[in-house]
């Protein structure tokens, strides 16, 4: 495991998720440090793509009474992120505040939810002329440069709905990076693909993994790409962490019942 | 009857049919500010818009047109003591503001027929509210407005026609006018001015369409949907639309 | 200029109930007319050889996207120049206005038809279903339960435009309304106020019962 010295990027600290009377996430805590990869495991509704939806700020954690002593919160590079700082105290942070935070976080989706009224160049512009404030040429400059990366130079001027799903989701990835994340969030990113379709995807995302050093939460049942991209594993059940340890670790020896359980049954998929 | 003594009077109805057009372009245009402005505010997840709305939109829809053109022409200037200079505005007004809370529940349909996962997106790249709706939802939403707002636009044409009982003299007021004089048929100007509404149906119909082709192009379909051949197996200037709302909720539910 | 007078408004109120009252008699009339006809040009449409389903289908679109109040100046006149002069402005009001309504409801009526499986139309075959058994006892029973929300809601909405008949002297709320200020000079106010809020009234629960309606059978399973 790797060791944090360093502060965390990400702190989960006793955080709580309804969904109406359905508890999800019952206070639970981790920490992230800078420049990790972490795949999170486990059987759907165990709560993972919960965790990165709340990062993505999509959900809103549940509200705990005085989140100071409770917790409840989540942190993100140091500061509160799901709470603002008011008074000294903890405060459920608003959209003003959420908008300003969420900036230095990326998400890439199962579905893509690239926007199908925009032309491929101008999928991966739009965001950081408009919310970036950059120019249009050095965004124009950043998105080719991205779009080249992801083996795409040549669709820049097609519609989304031209593309394949696995072209449409590197375009969703070179979307996201072009925001200069320092966390990216990667959520099922190859289930909706057809299967001859996800080595690419997954090639460009080794890339995007050996040559950067964002921290990347990753949901996926590819275990051999979790086994390649990430230093870390973390197996959810109920919303809880029932296990965690390195990849090799996790993978040939896994010491919980319900960790055996579930990597037997997705790995006989 | 006297043939030429109807086709000499032919030209006399120019003005009353720039009338009609007046009427018919200008509460469309109105109705369409008033449909955005209404549907977007009936979208709204603040209580405090939402509300207000929702009461403009259920009052107008419930009431009658007919009974509303009356009202704007007479009670309303007993009311509030203004009388426009310019008659057919106050057709213009009414007509708008019926078709225009009619046509707002379309603009909230497509809306909120926008998939959930493009809202998503939008957040993730960190859009404010109103970037997300002009950039991401309302581009989205206006091809699938189209047809019913086409259906809307002909519907208010048609309605025009009764702007002739409160003392506009458009096409139908022209006809009834000049069919009662001596030697004029009334039966004839009336079956001419069908003829006339009809056509004008038609040019919307077709202005619409091509607009609606245009707008699927904007989003990288080249051919029509499924939702626009509905249309055309319809066969109809007009396609089978429906009364109230729903029109496109049902409609959106193939692009998901 | 005067506004709003609860004496006036007093006065008006019984004139305009009675013109209401005018109103419903024409919707029922029309409603009739309105849901047998446009049952009638559905079936049309779906199953009478080019020759006839052509000009009934151009006769209807042609209905579809003119005025009602052109049609029913039109009829009302042709009716007393040439057939009977001495015809209600009751009757023909309300048939023509059932008559333009027919244009939509068939438009429903027929949504409804091509809605049901293919699979419908083949079983009934297959079971060798004389044609009128195959309409009514598989077909139309069907097609009820797809179209009844979206007639009704066309039946509301021709409930609302009733009042076009007021250009034939049909003695409907504006009529009456007319009756009133012509006698007194004022009164539109409150006449016309009446008047929107009597529609209002009367169309507001049966729109939310059918859109209620609506989500139930969207819900239900076919």
């Amino acid at each position: 495991m790797p060791s944090q010295t360093t502060d965390p990027i990400i702190k989960f600290d006793r955080v709580n998720k309804s969904f109406g009377d359905l508890e999800v996430l019952k206070g639970l805590s981790f920490e992230i440090g800078a420049g990790e990869r972490v795949t999170l495991i486990g059987p759907s509704g165990s709560g993972k793509t919960t965790i990165l939806r709340l990062l993505m700020t999509l959900e809103l954690v549940t509200p705990v009474k005085h989140p100071d002593e409770n917790g409840g919160v989540i942190w993100v590079e140091g500061a509160p992120y799901s709470h603002m700082e008011k008074g000294g105290k903890l405060h459920v942070a608003s959209e003003r505040y959420l908008r300003q935070r969420r900036q230095k976080v990326g998400m890439v989706f199962q579905q893509f939810n690239l926007f199908p009224n925009m032309k491929v160049l101008r999928n991966v512009t739009e965001a950081q002329v408009h919310t970036l404030k950059r120019s249009k040429e050095e965004a124009e400059s950043k998105a080719r440069d991205l779009l080249d990366l992801v083996g795409l130079s040549d669709k820049v001027d097609n519609y989304p709905n031209q593309l394949s799903g696995g072209q449409q989701q590197r375009v969703a990835i070179a979307r996201a990076l072009a925001m200069d994340p320092d966390i990216l969030l990667l959520d099922e990113v190859t289930s909706a693909l057809d299967p001859e379709l996800v080595a690419d995807v997954l090639g460009v995302l080794r890339d995007i993994a050996d040559t950067t050093n964002i921290t990347m939460l990753i949901v996926t049942h590819e275990m051999g790409f979790a086994k390649d991209v990430s230093n870390r594993v973390m197996m959810f059940d109920q919303g809880v962490i029932v296990e965690e340890d390195t990849p090799d670790r996790i993978f040939s020896d896994p010491q919980e019942v319900r960790t055996q359980d579930f990597l037997r049954a997705v790995l006989s998929e | 009857m006297d043939w030429q003594t109807i086709i000499d009077s032919l030209p006399s109805y120019a003005e009353p049919f720039w009338v009609t057009v007046q009427v018919t372009v200008g509460a469309s245009a109105l109705a369409l500010v008033v449909a955005f402005g209404l549907g977007l505010m009936t979208s709204s997840k603040h209580l405090i818009v939402r509300t207000p709305a929702r009461t403009v939109v259920e009052f107008i829809r419930g009431s009658s047109v007919v009974v509303q053109l009356f009202w704007f022409a007479y009670a309303m200037p007993q009311l509030l003591g203004i009388q426009f200079d310019y008659a057919i505005l106050t057709g213009i007004i009414a007509l708008a503001l019926n078709y225009g809370a009619y046509s707002s529940e379309v603009v909230r349909g497509a809306i909120a027929a926008v998939p959930k996962g493009q809202l998503e997106a939008a957040t993730a790249l960190n859009f404010t509210s109103a970037q997300k709706m002009r950039l991401v939802i309302l581009p989205q939403a206006w091809p699938e407005m189209i047809p019913s707002l086409c259906s809307f636009a002909i519907m208010l044409l048609k309605a025009s026609a009764l702007v002739s009982l409160v003392q506009i003299i458009d096409l139908t007021a022209w006809a009834e006018t000049l069919g009662r004089r001596p030697g004029q048929d009334l039966l004839v100007h009336l079956g001419l001015i069908l003829v006339i509404y009809f056509i004008l149906a038609w040019l919307i119909w077709t202005g619409m369409r091509a607009l609606e082709r245009r707008a699927k192009r904007g989003l990288g379909q080249g051919h029509p949907t499924t939702r626009t051949k509905d249309t055309e197996t319809v066969g109809g200037v007009l396609g089978g639309l429906e009364p109230d709302d729903h029109v496109v909720t049902e409609g959106g539910g193939d692009r998901a | 200029m005067s506004g709003w007078s609860n004496e006036r408004a007093a006065e008006i109120f019984p004139m305009v109930l009675d013109g209401f009252w005018v109103v419903l008699q024409v919707t029922l009339v029309a409603s009739v007319i309105a849901v047998v006809l446009g049952l009638l040009v559905a079936i049309v449409e779906q199953s009478a050889p080019p020759a006839v389903r052509r000009p009934v289908s151009w006769f209807m679109q042609f209905i579809r996207n003119t005025p009602l109040l052109v049609q029913v100046l039109f009829v009302w006149y042709a009716v007393s120049l040439y057939i009977n002069p001495e015809w209600s402005a009751f009757a023909v009001g309300s048939a023509v206005l059932g008559l333009h309504y027919a244009s939509y409801t068939s438009e429903s009526f027929r949504a409804g038809i091509e809605a049901i499986p293919k699979g419908q139309w083949e079983a009934a075959t297959a079971l060798s279903l004389p044609a009128h058994r195959t309409w009514f006892a598989v077909i139309l029973p069907q097609m009820m339960r797809r179209s009844t929300a979206a007639v009704a809601n066309w039946l509301i909405a021709m409930f609302k435009e009733v009042p076009t008949l007021f250009a034939i002297g049909v003695i409907e709320m504006i009529a009456q309304v007319q009756t009133y200020t012509g006698l007194n000079y004022t009164g539109d106010v409150e006449g016309y106020t009446i008047a929107g809020l009597l529609f209002l009234a009367a169309s507001y629960p049966v729109a939310v019962a059918m859109r209620r309606l609506e989500i139930r059978l969207a819900k239900s399973n076919y």
